[in-house]
């Protein structure tokens, strides 16, 4: 076994990869314009067309692609070590799923055009249920095969209520626009996602990574983490609280981005010693840094129609799944 | 700080699991906990450990309850070793041990190096030193016992409840183990174990507390305490006894049949 890189130099250089996505990613896109010359106009107050496209477009394509992937890495990373499983993701056991069906009710009933946080609200609450319900199920390091049955029945039922709220949509407008939202994308967000994602994500954030010397001591079992003078009631409650406030906000505001939280704890652990505390902060760092270079790979292989990023992660993340799924039953 | 349990009742699925009992342990002492399998020694070490609320009853700490004294601080003063605990992840060994420091660190704060220092005295003590650098996943039963063992070590509490610490290990490091303990104890430290080894038990315990049917039936220095009587009642096998290098032996050697008691 190859002894793991220090903790500080492994934290910094994802935190720095993660600028340089931000930065590739403010300067690639459709329209060619001087991110330098834009900034300068920006922050002088000069509308020009570049500031534009930077303030509208570029930057908060950008942010919000760095906080849905910093939120939905260490979400995964959570979710393992409270389930202590490594095959939990917030897409892969129904969260995002459910998070979904909360944007969409909140969506149909008409509480998001009068009431701005409403979609995030439903995202929330939608995300925190499913939570709850999955620990529920398969909590107390139960098998894998319980966890994923738990995750595919709450997939299952988010789904087929999601497909019945379209279903019953009056206006085929409103069900097409619902549905490409679902698939996932960064495009044409803008600030005002921005400020409202933002706050409730960086809360769950917090949550979740006090929460770190707790799930360390977890991995001996909750008798033990109990005795390490930790209550596990009120660690659970962060962590399915936390968990809510970093996902359900990210997918009303992204629609569902699926298996970031899968494939990024699942690289790290082995960089971090496989120590759960210590792979939240680089688990939401190398989120990030993932979101924001797939996001960029969408733009620069020129599909037409934009292929959605959800789509994209999907494609790359649900092999991944079924080869981490292959390598655990080998070893069980 | 004593250990009182007062009367103290566990219903485990509507049966009492623990029944009235009470108890009062002192530190300094090394005290065996035995019975046979079901006889209630895990759910009272988890009421005595504070993991377990008891249905009736108290267990005080120094007269003091769990609630007076705080979950973390107790943590600090009270190190619990599980039964069947194993590692969740492929963490390395030191790592592992490291978990026993958790207590003692402020939030947020890193390892300090006194920290450093305890896991190396844990690891030392418990002969783990020398794979203290491989992944838990990587090693035999016996090993990964040993490490857990340095984990609870390593909170260098006043008090140490072991469940069956020595049951995976060979003769040698079963031994080992009974005499780390038994310093332990000789430094003031207060060392509770539940063993099914009777031998191990009546050889190294300063005193015996036996269960059976979650009621203790026998309370008292060893040679008290595993009477034949006591035993055939407890476990339903007769004893052993020889004479070893001046100490005394006991070993279980016949079961007895309640068949055939019956019978005859």
């Amino acid at each position: 076994m190859s002894p793991s890189p220090p903790y500080a130099p492994l934290a910094g250089a994802l935190a720095a990869l993660v600028l340089v996505a931000f930065v590739a990613s403010v300067r690639i896109g459709y329209a060619t314009i001087d991110v330098g010359g834009a900034l300068a106009d920006l922050l002088a107050g000069r509308t020009s067309l570049g500031a534009l496209v930077l303030m509208e477009l570029r930057l908060p394509r950008a942010i919000i692609g760095a906080l849905v992937g910093f939120s939905l890495g260490l979400a995964g990373a959570a979710m393992q070590g409270l389930l202590r499983n490594p095959l939990a993701d917030a897409g892969v056991i129904g969260v995002s799923g459910a998070a979904a069906f909360g944007a969409v009710m909140a969506f149909y009933s008409g509480l998001s055009a009068s009431f701005g946080l409403a979609l995030p609200t439903g995202g929330i609450l939608g995300a925190g249920v499913a939570v709850a319900l999955l620990y529920a199920l398969a909590g107390r390091g139960s098998a894998t095969m319980t966890l994923i049955l738990a995750g595919v029945a709450i997939s299952s039922l988010a789904g087929a209520l999601t497909a019945l709220a379209l279903n019953l949509s009056p206006n085929p407008y409103a069900a097409t626009e619902v549905m490409f939202w679902l698939m996932g994308s960064l495009a044409d967000r803008s600030m005002t996602h921005v400020q409202f994602a933002a706050p409730l994500l960086i809360a769950g954030w917090l949550m979740i990574l006090v929460c770190g010397p707790a799930l360390d001591a977890l991995s001996l079992g909750e008798d033990t983490a109990t005795s390490l003078g930790f209550h596990m009631a009120r660690v659970r409650l962060l962590l399915i609280v936390g968990t809510a406030l970093a996902v359900g906000p990210a997918v009303a505001v992204t629609g569902a981005i699926g298996f970031v939280g899968l494939v990024v704890p699942h690289l790290l652990r082995p960089l971090v010693g496989g120590r759960p505390g210590r792979l939240l902060l680089v688990s939401g760092l190398g989120g990030a840094a993932l979101v924001l270079a797939a996001d960029i790979a969408v733009r620069v292989v020129g599909v037409r129609p934009e292929l959605k990023l959800g789509v994209v992660t999907a494609l790359i993340g649900a092999p991944f799944f079924l080869l981490l799924l292959w390598r655990l039953r080998r070893e069980a | 700080m004593e250990i009182a349990a007062e009367n103290l009742t566990v219903r485990l699925g509507g049966v009492a699991r623990v029944d009235r009992v009470s108890l009062i342990l002192r530190p300094g002492e090394l005290v065996g906990l035995i019975g046979p399998n079901g006889a209630g020694k895990t759910t009272l070490f988890r009421a005595l450990a504070g993991l377990r609320e008891p249905d009736e009853g108290a267990v005080r700490y120094g007269g003091r309850t769990l609630a007076d004294i705080g979950r973390r601080t107790m943590a600090r003063r009270l190190a619990y070793l599980e039964q069947t605990s194993e590692a969740h992840w492929p963490l390395r060994a030191d790592h592992v041990v490291g978990l026993g420091r958790l207590p003692h660190r402020r939030f947020g704060r890193a390892a300090a190096a006194g920290d450093a220092a305890a896991v190396d005295r844990a690891l030392r003590a418990a002969d783990a030193c020398a794979f203290r650098e491989r992944p838990m996943s990587a090693l035999s039963g016996g090993e990964r016992a040993r490490v857990l063992l340095a984990r609870a070590l390593a909170v260098e509490s006043e008090w140490l409840l072991a469940d069956e610490p020595v049951a995976a290990l060979d003769p040698a490091h079963q031994l080992g183990v009974m005499e780390r303990l038994h310093e332990a104890a000789r430094r003031g430290i207060g060392v509770v174990v539940v063993l099914h080894d009777l031998t191990l038990a009546s050889r190294f315990c300063d005193r015996l507390v036996l269960m059976a049917g979650g009621r203790v039936i026998g309370d008292g220095a060893p040679a008290a305490v595993l009477t034949d009587s006591a035993a055939a009642a407890a476990y339903g096998v007769t004893l052993a006894r020889a004479v070893a290098h001046g100490e005394p032996l006991v070993a279980p050697w016949r079961r007895i049949d309640p068949h055939l008691e019956r019978n005859r």
